[in-house]
């Protein structure tokens, strides 16, 4: 141990902090993440039928959902945190520590992972939807059968790709009080000079998103065909 | 079995209207192959979605089977159709289902239990021929394995009408006539009325009963093939008659007065046409025989059209100029057409 003490003191030293840390960025991961694949995949699925030409065509929907994922994907996340203050206090009763990021992180979330869900289903070959139509299928079946069931390579990609985006929202969330592995960069790496926390910080983040891709990966290569 | 009344279909575009069908009628029976032909942007496929409301006519009405579609609800004409079978130029295949999947997947609200549904799969793939390749991907299929399998998905729920949308013109003319063999048996042995477009006038030709001939949304011609391989009455049915035949070839040598056409003062160059009736007559040998007029064949060319043999004949007559007149009024007493291309 005595090597480990002179390379990482500080890391030692808070060697408590970390796991705790790491629960809390995983806390912001998972529930965020999981929130935000059923609202995104939803507005993903309504972007794609309800604009024109589409199964359920609706301008009315389109134009609304469309305007509301550019109005919020136009926000810088750090001015959404901020501008979600008053909203996180009065639904979750708090904007500090995770629960108070939950919300930003949500709302952050939801309409990159809509855009990506939305082009992974326009993918989905027009013909392919006729024929389904023409088979004499309602446009749920068609949703669920058709355009979901043919994407799952596609929105197993999406899925890597916000889960990896996350993990950096919430380092930015950590800045501002969510607490996390961003956090505890910032609050010794950063502000106490203990450049050793940030060092196994970064290997932690490493970790977890080369395993988030892995998982991606293995998906995507199981259900392409 | 399908009835189009005055069918019009118009798409609104920022700049025009655009006219892609324009009062069509047809009456297509119950059990033939009807086909229609039509250079790109014609409007075929446009009429043929007309049929399953994949397109809804602005006007017109549209009935199959005896059902009115344009009244029907939604729900309703879901159901109608689940008995129209429609296949694509691209196959349009799941690529997330094996070829079973594929075939099974019009089944899955079927009130069969999942033995029978199989049952039906399986029976369905011995007809395409396909059983071997029941759990390859789409991927792994050739195009034309994979019009099989969309031919196969297309007759799950035994429809009573199959729509072809150029489901041969992605395919090398090999292939082409295999998926044409087997949709003559699906024809043939299931009784399906099949209403096929195409821009090749080879794919009428080989399996249709009927045929109607359309330009700018319009039906120019309709008739049965044989008649309108005989008498073809448009300049587009013409055209489309002559990209399968080499007889252009011949009026175009002619033209350039190419020495194989080039005859002499005296002699004739006639094209005799003929049908099924006079095909069985030595009329050639007969002319030179009993007339004195010497035959000599340049080009021959014959069809066989719903089993009858369709003829054509560029000829050279030379002989006595009354021979060679009654030579001609002998063939045309047989019910040769005959033309004279050249005196």
């Amino acid at each position: 141990m005595s090597g480990l003490e002179n390379w990482i003191p500080n890391v030692i030293d808070l060697a408590d902090e970390f796991p705790i840390c790491l629960m809390q960025t995983l806390q912001m991961l998972l529930i965020p993440g999981l929130i935000s694949f059923v609202f995104g995949t939803l507005f993903g699925i309504m972007l794609v039928v309800t604009r024109k030409g589409g199964i359920m065509e609706n301008r009315v929907i389109f134009f609304v959902l469309d305007k509301l994922v550019n109005l919020f994907r136009a926000i810088p996340f750090i001015i959404l945190t901020s501008l979600l203050v008053g909203f996180t206090r009065l639904i979750m009763g708090t904007s500090i520590g995770v629960t108070g990021a939950l919300p930003s992180l949500v709302i952050g979330t939801v309409p990159f992972f809509s855009r990506q869900i939305e082009s992974t289903l326009s993918e989905v070959d027009q013909g392919v939807i006729e024929a389904s139509q023409a088979m004499g299928l309602t446009p749920m079946q068609i949703i669920t059968r058709v355009y979901l069931k043919e994407s799952i390579p596609g929105i197993a990609r999406a899925v890597t790709i916000t889960l990896i985006s996350l993990v950096g929202l919430i380092a930015i969330a950590g800045a501002v009080g969510a607490g996390g592995l961003g956090d505890m960069a910032i609050r010794y790496g950063y502000n106490r000079y203990m450049y050793d926390v940030t060092y196994v910080v970064v290997i932690i983040i490493l970790l977890l998103i080369t395993l988030i891709q892995s998982i991606g990966d293995y998906i995507v290569k199981k259900t392409t065909h | 079995m399908i009835e189009l009344n005055h069918v019009s279909k118009t798409f609104e575009t920022k700049q025009t209207d655009v006219h892609a069908v324009k009062d069509v009628s047809l009456h297509i029976n119950a059990g033939e192959i009807f086909g229609i032909i039509g250079f790109s942007g014609a409007g075929k496929s446009t009429l043929i979605r007309c049929i399953n409301l994949l397109e809804r006519p602005n006007e017109g009405t549209v009935a199959v089977d005896g059902n009115n579609l344009l009244k029907l609800s939604d729900p309703q004409l879901r159901e109608v159709r689940k008995k129209i079978g429609m296949i694509f130029q691209h196959f349009n295949l799941m690529r997330s289902r094996t070829v079973f999947q594929n075939v099974a997947f019009p089944l899955k609200d079927s009130k069969l239990s999942k033995p029978e549904i199989e049952a039906k799969v399986m029976e369905l793939l011995t007809l395409v021929d396909l059983v071997d390749k029941r759990d390859a991907y789409p991927s792994e299929l050739s195009g034309g394995q994979k019009q099989r399998v969309a031919i196969a998905r297309a007759l799950a729920n035994d429809p009573k009408v199959l729509l072809c949308d150029e489901a041969t013109s992605a395919l090398d003319p090999q292939t082409t006539r295999s998926i044409l063999k087997l949709l003559k048996e699906v024809n043939q042995r299931l009784h399906i009325t099949i209403v096929l477009i195409t821009h090749e006038m080879a794919v009428i030709k080989e399996i249709c009963d009927r045929v109607a001939v359309m330009e700018n949304g319009l039906i120019v011609e309709m008739g049965n093939i044989v008649d309108i391989f005989m008498h073809p009455q448009s300049d587009v049915t013409k055209n489309f008659i002559s990209t399968t035949s080499a007889l252009t070839r011949i009026y175009e040598m002619v033209e350039q007065d190419s020495p194989i056409t080039r005859i002499q003062s005296g002699q004739y160059l006639v094209h005799l046409k003929y049908g099924a009736n006079t095909t069985k007559e030595a009329l050639l040998s007969h002319i030179t025989r009993e007339m004195a007029v010497e035959t000599s064949i340049i080009f021959g060319n014959v069809e066989v059209l719903q089993d009858t043999p369709l003829g054509d004949l560029v000829v050279i007559f030379s002989g006595a100029e009354h021979n060679i007149q009654q030579a001609i009024a002998y063939a045309q007493n047989q019910g040769v057409e005959i033309e004279v291309i050249k005196s």
